[in-house]
Order: structure tokens, then C-alpha cells, then sequence
């Protein structure tokens, strides 16, 4: 159990990784997550899932380097086994034929929107894609959400590919031109770009869910680390979400929130480099 | 011994860290009692004939037994006399109120301190687990019927040796990573040492008991599941895990804790050994925990090891109807935790970065007693006061967590999302499926959910007997 059976790397500080977890993957819908530790030291990871198989039992995730956990993670081995993956957790993604959907991924957030395109497009739904990242060599899942969707539009900050620009941009357009009538939007990346995305649904008043990624402990409801506030009201994103209506998330909050432990961040982020160049001088010599 | 002999010996003192030198680790605060100590105390026990202390104890341990056997000098005797009714006695010995229940009512109670009842059961256990002396008992031959226990804390832990025993197959599946529940990730190291609770956990696993950890019952197998997979019973001991905030404005503010994230974070990931382990906490130099109960008590003097200059309790009764067990409020007060009685923050107040600053607090009287029998406190108009903080712990308890019951059809709980469950055996409207602990009653104590394991298991006993 818990055996690492690919770790790649994708991009730049991205990488896919695949692990056994036959009981997960029988239960796990879209939309939900699991908890990982790496060994007795390390704390509690929650992922997204990227996909699953339940005929091999194989998970996969892909995960940004955005921290000493996550950094130690793409340090790992095939073969290795990390000490608990616990899941699934969090209510599935809300699916259903809704006619013709919009799923927006941007950077790191492409990963389980690709789930989430595959669910929606399962049960019937067109689905029109929108994926960016900052710039083309960082961009994640381009063939495969090419085939999962009727449609794939893509952007970039620095232009490198596809629009220079946003994925706001892009879907200003796409409801602009009023090609057909959009019933559901999936919008998944980083909190600023999903407050852009509610800022161009919200005024046309299009059903928008999102997908928090507060900072969790347990993800089980025990904590309420992961508290957002949603329509006024204080939620656990890990028992209540992560999906939310985006209309009515306090995005500016849990951009705040989510910047909790910077300081302790940057300073395990700094010692786990100096083990890790103490131990390749050591290799060295 | 004569009577008055006995009568002259005081309760025995048990040595105990210095404040000063305890607020600096995370370590066991008393060292325990010495045998001598021990055995002298046991004397002070008046063996009446009608043990009155045997019905002020929620698992009815024979204590003036136990007592005599220790002031005998047999204290591996003391130690199976205590385990006749309760399987974690080192643990009960440590966390119960007795002052609440067995010593309160102690006949010297009337006239002199109490038998230290708590710290003898505390140190019979102890001196059996050290002396290597815990005995395997022979298990009963298997009965074939297989009991899934969700929930590994008190009343899961003690149901699970009870039926083992009994010859049934047993499997505790547990949410979190560790086994314990609360004993593990909310009662901190100072008070409950974790390597007690794994000697506890240690010892079923001997019995045969199967644990399976990071096993999310309500999201990868439902209780419906477990049946299917071959379980005849099932108990769900899941604890009062939600925590309640007071939904004042600014609650969400960094800085600001639910008391189960906090003790969480040090006690169950161990983030007071940061960066030595990996996750992190805001460890703040005025910090303010809400609550009487254990669990702030708890918070507070968490804080003042993680570093604090002020660790303040607020509560909005009075220290009298404090509801934590008086060792606790001692401990606190002697490490410098400061007391505001009769005031409840009203709001909280932070800067541009989304951190708290200061809250506005409200003095309250007290006025007259609400359904619980304690006076209601009223707030006092035009009392408001501001108060500089960094960290605040709400520690005002908990509701029941939705997993289990939102995903049981048939599982009949009440309007505050507890589950139902015949206070004498356990049962609930489901078929084959028994609650007891925090998950029943609401948040209460160690011993009560132990207590209630020990009931369900007599019945669980007697179904599957009968199945």
C-alpha cells in the first residue's frame, strides 16, 4: 500500500505522481482529495487527484514544489511508500447533464480540472476547455485535455503559447460572443484567478463552482483549519467543500488565510535545501 | 492500622516539575507517586463498608480493593483489581475529575482532604506497565464474529479489549494516522504521556485487536460497507470532532485557532518540535484561549510552552463554574496563566495582512441559572474593552462530526447531530450498530466514553452470542 509506482517530472517544479491505493480509487469521485504524509516527521499534505484507475487501484496526482513537504515529495523514489494516504475526502464534484460547461484550469490547477472534464463529459455534457499557465514550458495536461474536451482554448502570461494573457481573457470572449448558452462553470487554479473568473460569470449570472485549496491539518472536519467563508457563512472546505459557489466566495480571505505560515514555510523551505546540499557535497567527496 | 492512626496521615503530596521549570518543556508535569508514598497514602483509605466512592466512579472500579492491595505492597494485584472495570487505568488515573466523582464523595472528604484516588489508580497502572508485568490474558476461544469499532479513542480502545477477550475478531478503523483519538491528538504530552497510550494500544494488538489507521469510515467504506464486508457489529466511537466557533465578526482572522487545530497541531504532528517536524503553528506572545473546560486549560498552557509572555484563559462564567478538573486550573495558575472571569469577546479586529490584532471583550454578570443549573452570565452594557492579542484559541466545544451520520441511512440522531443511543447498552435505531463517547453525549470526558464502550460491549456480547 501507499507505493510510489511513477514519480516524473512534467514541467518545472511539476510532477505527475502515480501510487497504489486500490481502496481509494474504488471510492474516489472528482472533485475529492487525499491527505498524504511523507514519514513520521511530515505533515499533512492535501492533493488533489488528477485521475484515478479502480481496475489497477493507481492514483494519480500531480503536484507543484511550493514548499519543503512538497519539494521532499518530488525527492522520492519509484518504489518508495509514504507513510499515509488517507481518502477520499471532501463531497464530489456536483455533476450532472447541464448542457454545455466550461471547465477553466489555470497553472497547477489544470490537474483536477482534467478530472472534472472527464466527469462532466461522462455524463453528456459538452465541454469547452480553458487552460493557461504563466508560460508555455509550465503548461500541464495539453494533450489530454485536448482530447477530453469538444473544445480547448489556451492562454499565457508571457505569450509563449496560445493567447498572451489571461484565461479570464479568454473566457470574456468566449461568453461575449454568445456562440451558445453556457449552464455550468468549473473554475480551478490559483485563488486570484478563480476571483477573476467569478468576476466575469458573477454579472451574467452563470453558475460558477470553484475549488478552494485552504491550508488543512486532519481534512476530516476535526480542525477547522480550512475554514473559508462563503455567502457571509464560515465553512470547512474539507467536509462542506472544496466546492464552493464561486459567486459567493470571500476570495480576498482565504488569499490571506492561505498566507498563514509564510514565514515557517520559507524557513523549512531553506534548511530541507541546505540537508539537501550538504548531502550532495557529501556525494561529492 | 487503628482508625485514628490513619486519620493522622496526610494526603500525600506527589512530586511534580517545578513551575518554573515545566513551563520550558512539553514533559510530564507530576513525576508520579514513589511506592512509599503510594502505600502510605493507601493507608489514609478507610476501607467503609459502604463504598461510597465505588458509585462516584462512572465504571464502578472495587476501589477500596485496589487501595488495600496497594497498602498491602501487591500492587501488580492493585493493578488487574483496576482492569476487572477499566482498561485504562493509567490513562483514567490521569485525565478523570475525580474531584467530580469517586474523591468527591470519599467519606474523609468530610472532614479531610480526600483518599488521592486518581493518583493511586495512576500509580498502580504505572508501576505494572514499568515493572513489565502486564499480562497477556488467554483469550477465549474464537467465536467467529467479527466487531468494526470506528474510532480509536476511549471508548473504542476499551470496547475493543473488552470484546476481544471474548473471542471475537476485532477491527478499530481510525481516521487519523495514529491510534488514540483525543488521547492522542488533543491531550498534550505534559498531561498524558503519548508512549502511555501506546503501551495501551500496544497491549490490544497483542489480544489480536486489528488496527487500521488513515481509514476515513463515512468516506471509503460506509457502515453499510462494513457489513458487507463481513462485520456482524459495528460501534461508532468518532468523538466530537467539529469544532464550534462563536461566529463573532473576525473569527476567520489569521492567528485565530479552533482549540483542536491547536492541540493538534503540537500533540498529534508535533509542531512544537518545528522544524524538526514539519508542521508549522503561530506560536503568539499574547495569546487569549476561550473556555473553562480541560481542553483550555490544555490550549493555555500549550501556549506558554510554545513561548507565549501572556497566556490568558477568558471565560464568560466565573471560576467556580469552570468546568475543567481542579489539578488543571492549579497547573495553569502556578505557570502564570492569567484569568479574565466574566468577560466574552465580542469581535475581533486585525490588520492588512488578515492578522488578528486585538479583540473587543464584553464583562458579564451572573444572573440566573439556565437549563444546565449554572447562573447564566448576562453582559454588562457599556463594559466593552479592547485587549492587544496575536493568538486566540476558541476552546468552547464541539459538535458532532457529519462523516458517519450523513452517509448512514437509518442512523437516527439528534437536533445537534448526535447519535441516539440507549444510555444503558449503546444501541442505536440501526440494526447491529452500537455509539457511544463524545459522538452520544457531546463532548464530556475520557472516562465516561470508556464507560460506555464497557456497556456496549456487554451487549454487543450478548448479540452476537444470540446472532
Amino acid at each position: 500500500m501507499n507505493e510510489i509506482l511513477e514519480l516524473t517530472r512534467l514541467a518545472p517544479e511539476i510532477n505527475l505522481l502515480k501510487l497504489k491505493v486500490p481502496l481509494i480509487t474504488k471510492k474516489a469521485k472528482a472533485g475529492q482529495f487525499v491527505v498524504l504524509r511523507i514519514n513520521e516527521e511530515g505533515e499533512r499534505i492535501p492533493m488533489s487527484i488528477t485521475d484515478l484507475d479502480p481496475e489497477t487501484g493507481v492514483l494519480t496526482i500531480i503536484f507543484q514544489e511550493v514548499g519543503k513537504s512538497t519539494a521532499h515529495l518530488a525527492t522520492l523514489k519509484r518504489g518508495d511508500r509514504l507513510a499515509d494516504v488517507v481518502g477520499p475526502l471532501g463531497v464530489p464534484t456536483h455533476i450532472e447533464k447541464f448542457g454545455t460547461c466550461v471547465c477553466v484550469g489555470g497553472g497547477i490547477g489544470i490537474a483536477p480540472i482534467h478530472f472534472v472534464t472527464k466527469a462532466l463529459k461522462q455524463a453528456g455534457n459538452k465541454v469547452i476547455s480553458i487552460i493557461g499557465a504563466r508560460s508555455k514550458n509550465l503548461l500541464i495536461l495539453e494533450e489530454e485535455m485536448k482530447n477530453l474536451s469538444d473544445e480547448l482554448m489556451i492562454s499565457t502570461d508571457d505569450g509563449s503559447y496560445g493567447h498572451k494573457g489571461f484565461v479570464t481573457d479568454l473566457l470574456t470572449q468566449l461568453l461575449s460572443s454568445q456562440k451558445e448558452e453556457v449552464k455550468f462553470i468549473m473554475a480551478i487554479g490559483p485563488v486570484i484567478m478563480m476571483k477573476a473568473v467569478c468576476g466575469v460569470t458573477g454579472p451574467r449570472g452563470i453558475n460558477t463552482v470553484v475549488s478552494l485549496n485552504p491550508v488543512m491539518v486532519d481534512g476530516t472536519g476535526m480542525c477547522g483549519a480550512c475554514r473559508v467563508t462563503v455567502g457571509g457563512k464560515t465553512k470547512f472546505a474539507c467536509v462542506d467543500g472544496p466546492d464552493f459557489d464561486g459567486l459567493q466566495v470571500d476570495f480576498d480571505e482565504l488569499i490571506k488565510r492561505q498566507a498563514m505560515y509564510q514565514k515557517q514555510e520559507k524557513l523549512a523551505m531553506q534548511r530541507f535545501e541546505k540537508m539537501c546540499g550538504a548531502q550532495t557535497e557529501g556525494g561529492v567527496s | 492500622m487503628e482508625m485514628k492512626e490513619r486519620l493522622k496521615i496526610p494526603r500525600q503530596k506527589m512530586p511534580e516539575q517545578t513551575p518554573q521549570d515545566r513551563v520550558k518543556n512539553f514533559k510530564e508535569v507530576p513525576f508520579g507517586l514513589t511506592p512509599e508514598l503510594a502505600q502510605k497514602e493507601a493507608l489514609r483509605c478507610l476501607q467503609c463498608k459502604k463504598a461510597v466512592c465505588v458509585d462516584g466512579c462512572p465504571v464502578e472500579i472495587n476501589i477500596p480493593e485496589f487501595i488495600r492491595l496497594i497498602a498491602e505492597g501487591d500492587f501488580g494485584a492493585a493493578a488487574r483489581e483496576l482492569k476487572k472495570n477499566n482498561s485504562l487505568p493509567a490513562i483514567c488515573g490521569r485525565v478523570c475529575p475525580q474531584e467530580d466523582q469517586c474523591e468527591k464523595v470519599c467519606t474523609l472528604a468530610k472532614k479531610f482532604d480526600p483518599v488521592a484516588i486518581g493518583n493511586l489508580e495512576r500509580f498502580a497502572a504505572d508501576w505494572e506497565r514499568e515493572q513489565g508485568k502486564v499480562e497477556i490474558p488467554e483469550g477465549a476461544p474464537p467465536t467467529g464474529k467479527k466487531v468494526a469499532i470506528v474510532g480509536s479513542g476511549p471508548a473504542g480502545l476499551t470496547l475493543a479489549g473488552d470484546l476481544i477477550k471474548l473471542g471475537h475478531q476485532v477491527t478499530i478503523f481510525e481516521a487519523l494516522h495514529k491510534t488514540g483519538g483525543v488521547l492522542v491528538y488533543g491531550i498534550p504530552e505534559f498531561r498524558l504521556p503519548k508512549t502511555i497510550v501506546q503501551s495501551e494500544v500496544d497491549y490490544l494488538e497483542k489480544l489480536g485487536v486489528e488496527i487500521k489507521t488513515s481509514f476515513v469510515i463515512g468516506m471509503l467504506w460506509s457502515i453499510d460497507e462494513l457489513f458487507k464486508e463481513g462485520y456482524h457489529a459495528v460501534f461508532i466511537g468518532t468523538g466530537a470532532g467539529l469544532p464550534n466557533f462563536m461566529r463573532i465578526p473576525g473569527e476567520n482572522l489569521n492567528g485565530i485557532y479552533s482549540a483542536n487545530e491547536y492541540l493538534t497541531r503540537s500533540n498529534l504532528m508535533k509542531a512544537y518540535d518545528f522544524p524538526n517536524y514539519d508542521t508549522p503553528i503561530h506560536s503568539g506572545k499574547n495569546v487569549v484561549v476561550l473556555g473553562g473546560g480541560n481542553t483550555a486549560m490544555d490550549s493555555v498552557r500549550t501556549a506558554l510552552r510554545l513561548g507565549a509572555d501572556n497566556a490568558y484563559i477568558m471565560y464568560r462564567r466565573s471560576r467556580k463554574e469552570m468546568p475543567a478538573r481542579l489539578d488543571e486550573i492549579h497547573h495553569a495558575e502556578q505557570e502564570g496563566v492569567q484569568f479574565h472571569f466574566l468577560t466574552t469577546p465580542i469581535k475581533y479586529n486585525g490588520d492588512n495582512n488578515g492578522w488578528v490584532t486585538s479583540m473587543e471583550c464584553l464583562k458579564m454578570e451572573l444572573g440566573e441559572p439556565d437549563a444546565s443549573g449554572r447562573r447564566r452570565p448576562v453582559p454588562i452594557e457599556g463594559s466593552n474593552f479592547v485587549m492587544e492579542v496575536d493568538t486566540v484559541v476558541v476552546a468552547i466545544g464541539n459538535s458532532s462530526n457529519p462523516l458517519v451520520p450523513q452517509t448512514t441511512p437509518g442512523l437516527e440522531v439528534n437536533k445537534w447531530g448526535n447519535i441516539i443511543a440507549d444510555p444503558e447498552t449503546g444501541r442505536t435505531s440501526r440494526e447491529g450498530v452500537w455509539a457511544g463517547g463524545d459522538i452520544v453525549t457531546g463532548g464530556a470526558t475520557v472516562i465516561l466514553a470508556a464507560g460506555a464502550g464497557k456497556k456496549a460491549a456487554k451487549d454487543i456480547h450478548r448479540y452476537l452470542q444470540n446472532l
